[in-house]
């Protein structure tokens, strides 16, 4: 979906600036916000470029900057630290030989680190773009990633 | 009323009234960090927490209204022992290098860390630097020096309506920066610089260059000017420490002389000029069905923002370069002519209440003699300040002496353009007795003085009610410029200053201004112009010899080519 068509769905106004960031990070497979995009979505609700850059960088969710095919996301917050998310970090880190806030070489996957994701009953969680994934372990994680892999999911 | 309890105290005050506001009406102090008079109340920095009986946790004092029967304690070790930690904590994210830098003694955030008696911090240092922006001639952004308290986004966005400057990241990760966290350069930005004059660390500043001026003080083939704007010396007192109000011009000059300069003008000079020039264009606008309302040049903050954001209100702008630069373009071609030297041994300094006036005097139009700038430095009130105390001035025993010729004799009228309104006021009093050709009763015009974000004013000019408008702040400008865009602006003529009060409240001016220092600066301003023997520009025996010997007449040919300038839009 190109970004005009996008832009239509929703009232000029900024109270539907969340929804078409998302939007437009979903519509492309490297998962972000371009700048000439950011620019004309300001324009369109009426704010200043600043005032978008400022949601966009707040939120995990959204990025500036191109990313890989599935956005692994790590919940960093504490009762996921309490149950070792700090071992599901290693394991993806391994698993695809990047660090946090990479790509791989071949575009598929990035990790990143994320705020709360509501999971904390379920710790450690993930999400990979917008599936979530809980009660993580070694295997678990290996067998997600292979299926992202092999296109299974 | 409201009755409450604070340290003991019996407190009394209207409801809705902050803690941290009845304590004050009541002498207890209570530290705070992010809170700044005339601004929004964001409550960030957590500084000014208090204990209050029968409440979870400690509370921002600024934030929370006082309630009846409310038992407060601002000072109990629990309080004092989080407003440490809270000090500690910011120090440990900040480049705490404080005697290399500006804002040493005059800091906040070393001044609480003083008061809550830090003398050694528990936390261990953890700030990853980040690049500093110095890639503009206006300002210089330090964000590891930036504590996060939100003030220059709070200016920025409500009183400037600019959002050059915003939160980025979320929690410890937190930035204040630009969109793309670009340079100021490349973004909206007018250079107005009330973000440094609010900033309570040294984290935005002006660019520093009193040692350019030094270099060449001491330069003994070089024939050094220095010209002082209107707002500088009503506000220059507070800097030095010397007294609040107006610093007398005599001693002034005197206090320059001695950093050195060869002579010392007045920027008022050519402020009654640039009324001469203005007041003719305003004049023959109307007479001849020109481009109506005229606006006001003298302010470069606006400039800019007209220039990258109103491209269509261009031709609505006064072609008259701003004092400062009538200023620099007259010494550069009729002094140097006058005194017989070569324009590249003249070095013309300028002291302005500003920041925006760097970014202007390096514009590459500003070459009246073809190859030098017309201003070749521009400090601020308090980078003269700072040099000043570098020479170790004492302003209770100099002497006063004259401002040096030609360009000192000055009016009341030109003293004006200090204050929001003054412009207009001026420019009255000489377009009226001009165009009516009779003396003006009373040339007080109250309508367009005072803090009012916009003023209105009607006078009868040739048997025909025109109406002016004056505005200061940006959020302000862009308010009248919307009916100006439209072309249904009711208004002939129109003053726009960038900055809150007008250059008394500008950018450059002492740290911490607020509307009450304001206020203050105005009144002096207006107690310049009552002294003044010359009220009006048009009286000024300099002003009428200057256009007799060399400029001919307002507007003349000759007048154009120094005197006045063009705008361009600047696409982003």
């Amino acid at each position: 979906m190109d970004l005009q068509t996008i832009l239509s769905k929703y009232p000029p106004q900024p109270q539907y600036l969340i929804e078409m960031l998302i939007d437009v990070d979903d519509a492309t497979e490297q998962h972000y916000v371009s700048e000439d995009e950011l620019r004309t979505i300001a324009a369109y609700v009426g704010v200043r470029d600043s005032q978008v850059y400022s949601v966009m960088s707040f939120y995990t969710m959204l990025s500036t900057t191109p990313r890989g095919k599935y956005v692994i996301q790590v919940c960093k917050d504490v009762p996921c630290y309490l149950n070792d998310d700090f071992n599901v970090l290693k394991t993806i880190q391994d698993e695809l030989a990047i660090g946090i806030g990479d790509t791989t070489p071949d575009q598929l996957f990035s990790l990143e680190l994320t705020a709360c994701i509501g999971c904390c009953d379920e710790a450690p969680a993930m999400r990979v773009n917008h599936e979530t994934y809980t009660n993580l372990s070694d295997e678990k994680v290996r067998s997600i990633l292979e299926s992202y892999r092999s296109g299974l999911l | 009323m409201i009755h409450c309890r604070i340290n003991n105290i019996d407190v009394v005050a209207e409801e809705g009234t902050t803690i941290l506001e009845a304590a004050r009406k009541f002498n207890i102090n209570i530290p705070t960090l992010c809170h700044y008079p005339d601004l929004h109340i964001n409550s960030d920095c957590r500084i000014c927490v208090v204990e209050i009986d029968g409440w979870r946790g400690l509370k921002t004092s600024c934030s929370t209204p006082i309630k009846d029967g409310m038992v407060i304690k601002t000072n109990s070790p629990k309080v004092l022992n989080a407003r440490k930690t809270i000090t500690e904590l910011i120090l440990s994210n900040h480049d705490a290098n404080c005697t290399a830098c500006v804002r040493n003694m005059s800091c906040e955030l070393q001044g609480l860390a003083k008061l809550l008696g830090i003398d050694e911090n528990r936390f261990e240092n953890v700030l990853e630097r980040r690049p500093l922006d110095l890639l503009n001639p206006s300002l210089a952004r330090n964000p590891n020096r930036c504590i996060k308290c939100g003030r220059c986004v709070d200016v920025c966005a409500s009183v400037q309506g600019m959002h050059v400057l915003e939160r980025m990241g979320r929690g410890h990760n937190m930035d204040i920066a630009p969109a793309f966290f670009q340079p100021l350069d490349d973004t909206f930005c007018t250079f107005c610089g009330q973000c440094a004059n609010v900033c309570p660390v040294g984290a935005i500043t002006e660019r520093d260059n009193t040692d350019q001026v030094w270099t060449k003080l001491h330069d003994p083939t070089k024939h050094v000017l220095v010209q002082i704007a209107p707002a500088v010396r009503v506000s220059i007192g507070e800097e030095v420490g010397y007294k609040k109000g107006l610093i007398s011009n005599g001693k002034l000059v005197s206090a320059m002389k001695h950093l050195g300069f060869n002579h010392v003008y007045d920027t008022n000079f050519t402020a009654d000029l640039t009324i001469m020039e203005e007041g003719t264009e305003l004049i023959h606008r109307i007479q001849t069905g020109g481009v109506l309302p005229l606006m006001t040049s003298c302010c470069p903050g606006w400039i800019n923002m007209a220039e990258q954001e109103y491209p269509e209100v261009l031709p609505h702008i006064s072609s008259c370069k701003s004092p400062q630069q009538m200023f620099g373009a007259l010494a550069k071609t009729y002094y140097a002519d006058k005194i017989g030297m070569d324009p590249d041994d003249i070095f013309v300094v300028s002291v302005m209440p500003c920041t925006a006036k760097k970014y202007e005097a390096t514009r590459e139009e500003f070459k009246a003699d073809g190859r030098n700038s017309d201003v070749d430095v521009v400090i601020t009130t308090r980078e003269l300040g700072k040099m000043f105390r570098q020479m170790g001035i004492d302003f209770d025993k100099i002497e006063e002496q004259d401002f040096d010729n030609p360009f000192g004799i000055t009016t009341g009228a030109a003293a004006l353009f200090g204050a929001t309104g003054g412009v207009t006021e001026a420019a009255l009093r000489t377009v009226y007795e001009i165009v009516n050709n009779k003396p003006l009763e009373d040339i007080v015009f109250k309508d367009v003085r005072g803090l009012k974000g916009i003023k209105e004013a009607t006078v009868e000019l040739g048997g025909q009610p025109i109406k002016v408008a004056v505005s200061h702040s940006l959020a302000n400008a862009r308010e009248l410029m919307e009916d100006v865009v439209a072309g249904t602006s009711p208004y002939t003529f129109i003053e726009i200053m960038a900055c809150p009060g007008g250059c008394i409240g500008g950018g450059g001016q002492p740290y911490g201004t607020d509307n009450k220092m304001r206020e203050e600066r105005i009144e002096s301003t207006y107690i310049v112009d009552g002294n003044m023997v010359y009220r009006k520009s048009h009286d000024n025996p300099s002003i009428q010899a200057l256009y007799k010997e060399y400029l001919e007449k307002p507007n003349s040919h000759l007048a154009h080519e120094l005197l006045h300038t063009t705008y361009a839009a600047r696409n982003l």
